[in-house]
């Protein structure tokens, strides 16, 4: 075992799809908290479809670069969703379900059309869940995923005291000056980025199991931010290094088994928690 | 001039107005109660006041020593608080921020703020534990603690002994009182007569049309004010009996 997998690190697309994994995982797993806090989770899934969408019209149109297109559609559906759910008089999670799952079925209609390729369920499956994509990383995704995530920490780190004081009590801080809308429209851009790259690692459906995962795990446990944002880092790197390390030697779809992995992390931690309260 | 001063304010949402030609002012060391019935718009009132919402019309003077954001500010509470995993020290200590700017971190002084203020409200010993596992008077403590971390002014307070119990709202309103005498100015929104009657010097009645503002002794010559004492003095018999 060992011996297979000295023999796959020495292949340069194995060590780039670990390294670009481990730096999705974190950034999803820090936006995560505070969009599970926020109430937002569902915004990542809403986000995750609106790109399947985009990722469909790329293709359609045979762009080279899909994301030329894809970024600034899943960028500009994150804007308009959270302003959307801060509006009372729209319902938030109607109009939000009403474009996710419209995006899924356009996209799947423009692939199944026009789509030149002879495998379209293929294709369509592995934009949904991921798939060997992940393998087939140039330097140029590693690149940008190295840059979004310097990006996601630096953000966290120096804007760590006021992202608590927006997610813990919004009017508060409004009250105190800080500029709540310009942190939520900061966090919405960025989710959108992150989910964009996402998509390479888990494939759209799988996407938001990334981003609540860890948080909700890391929350069963612990009981201060910090300690919630600490653990839920630690769980989603040590999750996406398990979940591959497992795909790579039993030959399972890559996100698949990184959700799976989590969904078992998830588990104990709930059994931990269970017991801590008993005691 | 009087450190907050609203003249001739029009509330409302969307076009629809709630309260109309709203005219008061509050000077420094006032203990201020505002009242009304459920839905009258005493929470539009105090969200207007920090700057949440824009009055429909009028204006909100601010006296020369107080900054807008520098009030402290306990909210009604909302339910996502509820299950928040924070330590009592985090919401505490992020009642510093406007004072903080771009620095990403809390200065020493700030930190020390945060330490004596617990202490002033008697829950430094909760330091360490989860705000979410407190009964709800601890929370409000922990609340009103970051509110004084913001300000040393001014505090407005949105109903804060609703849901607590008679023993409780007894001790909240004391360290309220505290914090008055201390020279803070307390704006407090509460549907309580009695405490109002009890613990303010000023009253702002709000109604869907009579609008009442003046001192205590005024408001309860008053008629509204007349029915009031009135229903006050039939609760504390009611409670007579219950003691007995
Ligand atoms: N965000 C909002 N959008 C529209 N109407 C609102 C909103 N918030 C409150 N209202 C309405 O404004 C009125 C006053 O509400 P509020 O200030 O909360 O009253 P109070 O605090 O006195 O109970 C109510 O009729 C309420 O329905
Ligand atoms: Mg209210």
């Amino acid at each position: 075992m060992i011996d297979k997998l000295a023999l796959y690190f020495e292949y340069p697309f194995v060590k780039y799809a670990l390294l670009v994994g481990v730096l999705i995982a974190l950034c999803s797993s820090l936006l995560g908290v505070t969009l599970v806090l926020k109430r937002f989770s569902f915004i990542g899934d809403g986000l995750s479809h609106v790109a399947f969408g985009a990722m469909a019209v790329a293709a359609v149109l045979n762009i080279t670069n899909q994301m030329l297109i894809v970024l600034p559609i899943t960028v500009v559906a994150a804007v308009l969703l959270l302003r959307g759910s801060q509006n009372a008089k729209i319902k938030g999670d109607a109009s939000l379900a009403m474009i996710s799952v419209g995006a899924l079925a356009i996209g799947y209609l423009l692939l199944n059309v026009f789509s030149t390729s002879t495998n379209i369920a293929g294709d369509v499956c592995t934009t949904l869940f991921g798939s060997t994509s992940i393998l087939t990383l140039n330097i140029t995704d590693v690149w940008l995923c190295i840059g979004m995530s310097v990006v996601v920490l630096g953000m966290f780190t120096f804007f760590y005291h006021k992202i608590f004081a927006v997610t813990f009590d919004e009017n508060f801080a409004k009250a105190t000056g800080i500029k709540a809308d310009r942190y939520n429209l900061m966090i919405a851009i960025i989710t959108a980025t992150v989910i964009v790259l996402a998509m390479k690692l888990v494939g759209s459906l799988l996407i938001s199991a990334l981003i609540i995962f860890p948080a909700i795990s890391a929350m069963r446990v612990f009981k201060s931010f910090r300690l919630v944002m600490i653990a839920s880092a630690v769980i989603a790197v040590v999750c996406a290094l398990a979940g591959m390390l497992i795909s790579i030697l039993a030959a399972t779809p890559v996100g698949a088994t990184i959700v799976a992995v989590n969904i078992v992390v998830f588990a104990i931690f709930s059994v931990i928690s269970a017991i801590v309260l008993k005691l | 001039m009087s450190q907050l001063k609203c003249s001739d304010v029009s509330l409302g949402y969307e076009g629809r107005t709630i309260i109309k030609h709203l005219n008061f002012e509050v000077n420094a060391g006032d203990y201020l109660c505002i009242v009304g019935e459920n839905g009258t718009g005493k929470s539009t009132l105090i969200k207007t006041l920090l700057g949440l919402r824009q009055p429909l019309e009028g204006n909100i003077e601010f006296g020369e020593e107080l900054k807008p954001t520098e009030i402290g500010y306990l909210p009604q509470q909302t339910m996502v608080q509820r299950d928040f995993p924070a330590s009592v020290w985090e919401v505490v200590l992020s009642g510093n921020l406007n004072k903080s700017g771009f620095r990403p971190f809390y200065s020493k002084e700030e930190k020390e703020r945060a330490e004596a203020n617990m202490c002033k409200l008697g829950i430094e010993d909760f330091k360490k534990r989860c705000y979410r596992d407190l009964s709800g008077g601890q929370q409000q403590r922990v609340l009103l603690a970051r509110a004084l971390c913001a300000t040393g002014k001014m505090l407005l307070l949105d109903e804060p002994v609703a849901g607590l119990d008679p023993k409780i709202t007894v001790e909240m309103y004391e360290l309220i009182q505290k914090l008055n005498e201390e020279g803070i100015t307390i704006i407090m929104v509460s549907h309580d007569m009695a405490a109002a009657c009890n613990y303010a010097d000023h009253i702002l009645h709000i109604a869907h049309k009579p609008l009442f503002f003046g001192t205590k002794e005024e408001y309860l010559k008053t008629e509204t004010g007349k029915a009031f004492t009135e229903l006050v003095k039939m609760e504390a018999l009611g409670d007579d009996e219950d003691d007995r």
